[in-house]
């Protein structure tokens, strides 16, 4: 029997617990923590992007009043170079030695080759830069296309640029392109990004007593703890990871950092806390960066417009390293690569490249944003190929609301969904034609739609596992519900939310469940010290994993609370059930317990039944049977000067299906972000290295992040289609808008474009690209 | 922010200013208002020994508009240009960035430091205007057309401060300001300042045309501006005119905006700023 709350709290659009201290400045981000006796460090990093390191003298830096020591890459005894995380079965990755200190030979421009560490936050700085450094310069390796055939080797003893192969497939290829009556093929390329967060990284590690307690802006304390104690031979009950208030990560602060490491090595090494925060230079150029792959997509279909073949072959740009999860980006779009269509045949071939650039590794959607920007741009191909409507085309080849759960080629089981549903829903909220019709003279407007899906709650640890895909670790979730004798509620995630407002929304789980007012439920996270395990927040799986687990837990409380009542009461536990806020026997709401009561019951132990513990505190593992689907339609309309090549986004609505909404107004916000994240890489943001592997977009001048100036209203709805993995029925939000946005913007672009011959381009479509596209169409 | 160390003062008076100037040497910097400095300086790329902060010297905040010139003193922030009726700079500095940044900016400052890409110089050399400029011996009146004299250099020089901003009104002129960037607070990839007075017959009379972002200084685009000069102010002859724009410019070249592509943008919108400036 499920409790039924009073107050139905899950649903409510409540305003986020953690905003007040977030918007008054009162949160405490990493740079706001400081320890007595803390020393300061700088990273010296590589201004080339390839070169040996012939010297450093660091004598003139070492000699600077206040500077404490100098390290270069030998100094460093640690136990292992910096993890990565992918042993797929089968498959060799190649995996050159990423030391936090670079050793002999740097590979990106950024690549850290020697620390400074001083009493003084600005001296460190300054000495930094009076490390002698003699580079002998070696081939630079930059352009993706050029790497993967060969010349210039990035890692010489490799004898290759080709770090691995990958491929998943599913259905017979060759006989679904030979049934094609049309086959469409492109060439896409899905550019590098960065994930800007807007709080830098940085790290506090505080060595003493043989125990490393280390602060870090991340998403992954769990992780970082497990990588430390491995790293440095530290007994892991010796060391304690905590991510304070953390300003945002976009996949970028998943990661085991260099500068995380070495800190702890040098805290450990002087016996003293040392602090580094990272400068937005800094963050440009050595936080992991997204994206950056080259597909060659090829679908196939009859005339009549029924897909049967998809094929795609897909470069990946991992930068000069492997990181955590580097190689197995684009993999996981594999997964999804056809998208929200039924297609009896589909393969895609990786193949993961090094360049000399900095690695690149999961920026929110990871590999999924690629697959999707693949289907949905090759679909309006298509469309224009046979002369079909898109979304005709689109509703053709949908997986039916019937199919579900619905076993694609691949092998993968979507959970649950109704796109007709969705895009029917999108087109009765906006005539996204009649504002097209509407384009004032001598501008050209344009419709775009993305019909998406993505695989999220990045979970079930059988596929992700060592003997499935070849993660080298589980992806459960687990939490505490810990009822205060006041009847207060504290709630210990495993998960480490950064601004996904993850303490409301699970506060909202819990308080339906136990009748008290979410204000009162305080969630706790991102501590390894004070809670039970986890594993993290990225992956769309906060909510759908460990919310779950949150929900569990609350439900063995809830099943204790009322065997508490039942025994006070004197009636059957299965005829107690939450009314108006109490616990109480069903047919007599009167005759009840607050949940305040029940735990002053279980705190002053007097009256429990027989052998029953005393306390009100729950520990609950989640580990999911099936990833979750989440889905929706997005749909655009775009303004182009085709004199100077400006695109505005004048109208965008979407709608998204997370399954039932716990917080509707932290979806809407998740969604929200998700998309002007996916309108920045179509029109505004783009890493770009030069020929010399010299990062030109190394701040926010350069590295356009559009602000909120730049972008439309969203109009948003949702569908809620309910998940069977989980008891919530709920799937992952914060990536979803990143996921269908790009193609959709990039899909209206042509369509505005396409009067005057142009049919196809690329993203970034900032204006001299657009323009040069018109420009080259009149010729 | 972890700059090179430097000293820093806030003078009650222009003398002690110019005092504090004299006795920093040549690594001394004025600040005033700080949004181009200040993230060169965090980027290391700018390491003054003294900054010499303006933000006390109130006579430099003084807004004067009698008899047809405006005198605007260094200290003047943009909000207040954009806020202050005067019809083409006013229109220019509202597009400067974003609210915060035209709070803190001030039109001495971004006139001194001479960024081609910044906008208010170009709108300075459209209008004719001119600064003045104090210094240990005294002070000076320069035309605008001779403060700018290459990338980030101008005619201020070593222990002077600019002191006041002062441009025509110009009764009688229509304006025109277009401003092309990626976002809505960037730096111009290309702006054109334009001017129009229109004859009683409906030619034009004058026109004055300024460039931003086109050369390594500021620019008047004089062929468009002679092309146009008493001819009648139709769509055919301005576009005609502006199809001029960018004849001899060698606009500097980025990642975003290749040198054709910055004098396709210069004929564009001048082409659109000669015809609001028309109307």
């Amino acid at each position: 029997m499920s409790a039924t709350a009073a107050e139905p709290w899950v649903g409510k659009p409540l305003k986020r617990k953690e905003d007040p201290r977030l918007i008054m400045g009162r949160a405490r981000y990493i740079d706001d923590i400081n320890v007595t006796g803390q020393l300061w460090a700088s990273f010296v990093r590589s201004p080339e992007a390839h070169a040996r390191i012939v010297s450093i003298d660091t004598a003139e830096a070492a000699a600077q009043p206040g500077v404490h020591a100098v390290y270069v890459g030998n100094d460093l005894d640690l136990e292992a170079p910096l993890p990565m995380a992918w042993v797929p079965p089968g498959v060799e990755v190649k995996n050159p030695p990423h030391w936090a200190l670079a050793k002999d030979e740097v590979h990106h421009v950024g690549d850290p080759v020697a620390l400074v560490i001083g009493s003084d936050r600005y001296a460190v700085v300054d000495a930094a830069q009076l490390v002698s450094v003699e580079y002998e310069p070696l081939p630079v390796v930059v352009d993706l296309e050029k790497a993967y055939e060969g010349g210039d080797l990035v890692h010489a003893d490799l004898g290759t640029n080709q770090c691995h192969e990958w491929s998943l497939g599913g259905g017979d290829l060759e006989a679904g392109f030979n049934a094609a009556e049309v086959v469409v093929e492109r060439r896409i390329v899905n550019h590098r990004t960065a994930g800007a967060a807007i709080e830098p990284r940085g790290v506090l590690a505080d060595y003493r007593a043989g125990s490393l307690t280390l602060t870090s802006s991340t998403q992954v304390p769990h992780f970082l703890r497990l990588f430390l104690a491995l790293q440095l031979g530290i007994s892991e009950d010796r060391v304690r990871a905590i991510a304070p208030e953390v300003g945002g990560g976009f996949g970028s602060k998943l990661q085991i950092y260099g500068e995380e490491i070495a800190l702890a090595w040098a805290s450990r090494k002087l016996e003293r806390p040392v602090k580094w925060v990272e400068s937005r230079t800094e963050g440009m150029l050595a936080t992991h960066h997204g994206r950056d792959q080259i597909a060659y997509a090829k679908i196939g279909a009859t005339r009549d417009g029924k897909i049967t073949a998809y094929h795609t072959k897909i470069l990946q740009d991992l930068g000069a390293y492997l990181m955590l999860l580097t190689p197995t980006i684009p993999s996981l779009g594999a997964f999804v690569m056809s998208g929200v269509y039924d297609i009896p045949a589909v393969q895609t071939d990786i193949v993961g490249v090094f360049t000399n650039k900095m690695p690149t590794d999961a920026i929110r959607g990871a590999g999924r944003p690629e697959a999707t920007h693949q289907i949905e741009m090759m679909i309006d191909q298509l469309a224009d190929e046979l002369g079909m409507d898109r979304l005709e085309l689109r509703r053709k080849n949908f997986m039916t609301p019937e199919s579900f759960p619905h076993e694609t080629a691949l092998g993968v089981v979507y959970d649950s969904g109704d796109y007709p549903k969705a895009l029917d829903t999108l087109l009765e909220m906006a005539d996204l034609d009649a504002i097209k019709a509407q384009a004032p003279a001598g501008k050209l407007r344009g419709v775009g739609y993305s019909t998406y899906t993505e695989i999220c709650g990045l979970a079930p640890s059988r596929v992700t596992g060592p003997s499935g895909f070849g993660l080298q670790t589980g992806l459960w979730e687990s939490a505490m519900v810990r009822v205060h004798i006041t009847g207060a509620v504290t709630v210990y995630t495993g998960t480490s939310p950064h601004g996904q407002g993850l303490e409301t929304t699970m506060a909202q789980i819990v308080a339906q469940r136990l009748g008290v007012d979410p204000q009162n439920v305080e969630v706790i996270h991102g501590d390894t010290g004070t809670g039970p395990q986890g594993l993290g927040t990225y992956g769309s799986r906060s909510t759908a994993v460990g919310g779950e687990s949150v929900a569990r837990a609350t439900a063995k409380i809830v099943e204790k609370a009322r065997q508490i009542v039942a025994h006070q009461l004197e009636a059957s536990p299965e005829d107690i059930e939450l009314i108006d806020g109490k616990f109480a026997v069903k047919g007599s709401p009167d005759k009840g317990m607050t949940i305040g009561e029940i735990s002053g019951a279980a705190y002053i132990p007097e009256n429990l039944p027989e052998g029953m513990e005393p306390g009100l505190e729950e520990l609950a593992f989640y580990d999911p049977e099936n990833f979750v689907f989440p889905f929706g339609a997005h749909g655009c309309v775009v303004e182009v000067d085709p004199d100077t090549g400006n695109v505005d986004v004048i109208k965008y609505a979407a709608v998204d299906d997370c399954g039932p909404a716990i917080n509707p107004k932290i979806i809407d916000g998740q969604v929200h972000g998700g998309i002007v994240h996916a309108i920045g890489q179509a029109l505004f943001e783009r890493i770009h290295y030069d020929e010399d592997g010299q990062l030109v977009t190394g701040n926010f001048a350069d590295y356009a992040l559009p602000s909120a100036a730049d972008v439309p209203s969203f109009d948003l709805d949702r569908t809620e289609t309910p998940s069977p993995v989980n008891s919530l029925g709920v799937k992952g939000i914060g990536e979803a808008g990143t996921i269908a946005a790009s193609p959709c913007i990039t899909n209206a672009v042509i369509d505005a474009l396409r009067p005057l011959g142009v049919t196809f381009i690329n993203m970034p479509l900032g204006p001299q690209r657009v323009w040069e596209a018109i420009e080259e169409a009149k010729r | 922010m972890i700059p090179a160390e430097f000293d820093y003062v806030a003078p009650q008076s222009l003398d002690e200013a110019l005092q504090a100037l004299a006795q920093g040497g040549e690594d001394a910097k004025i600040l005033a208002g700080g949004h181009s400095l200040i993230p060169l300086m965090k980027l290391r790329m700018s390491q003054p020994s003294l900054l010499v902060d303006l933000r006390q010297l109130q006579d430099l905040k003084s807004v004067n508009a009698d008899n047809g010139q405006i005198r605007l003193g260094a200290m003047v922030t943009h909000h207040r240009v954009a806020t202050g009726n005067f019809g083409l700079a006013s229109a220019a500095a509202a597009t400067i960035a974003d609210q915060q940044v035209r709070n803190m900016g001030t039109i001495g400052g971004t006139l001194a430091h001479g960024d081609p890409a910044s906008d208010m110089p170009a709108v300075l050399l459209a209008l004719e205007g001119s600064v003045v400029i104090r210094g240990s011996s005294g002070e000076r009146e320069v035309a605008a057309n001779d403060l700018f004299e290459d990338f980030l250099t101008t005619a201020v020089g070593e222990g002077e401060i600019l002191t006041e901003v002062r441009f025509p009104r110009l009764e009688g002129y229509g304006y025109g300001y277009e401003k092309f960037n990626r976002r809505q607070e960037d730096w111009a990839m290309v702006a054109v300042s334009a001017l129009v007075k229109k004859a009683a017959d409906g030619t034009c009379e004058d026109v004055r045309i300024g460039l931003t972002h086109m050369g390594s200084v500021p620019l008047r685009a004089t062929a468009a501006e002679q092309a146009l000069r008493g001819q009648p102010l139709t769509a055919e002859s301005i576009a005609s005119a502006a199809s001029h724009a960018a004849e001899g410019t060698e606009p500097p070249a980025d990642l975003n905006a290749s040198q054709d592509y910055k004098r396709h943008l210069a004929r564009v919108l001048t082409r659109r700023a000669l015809t609001t400036a028309s109307e």
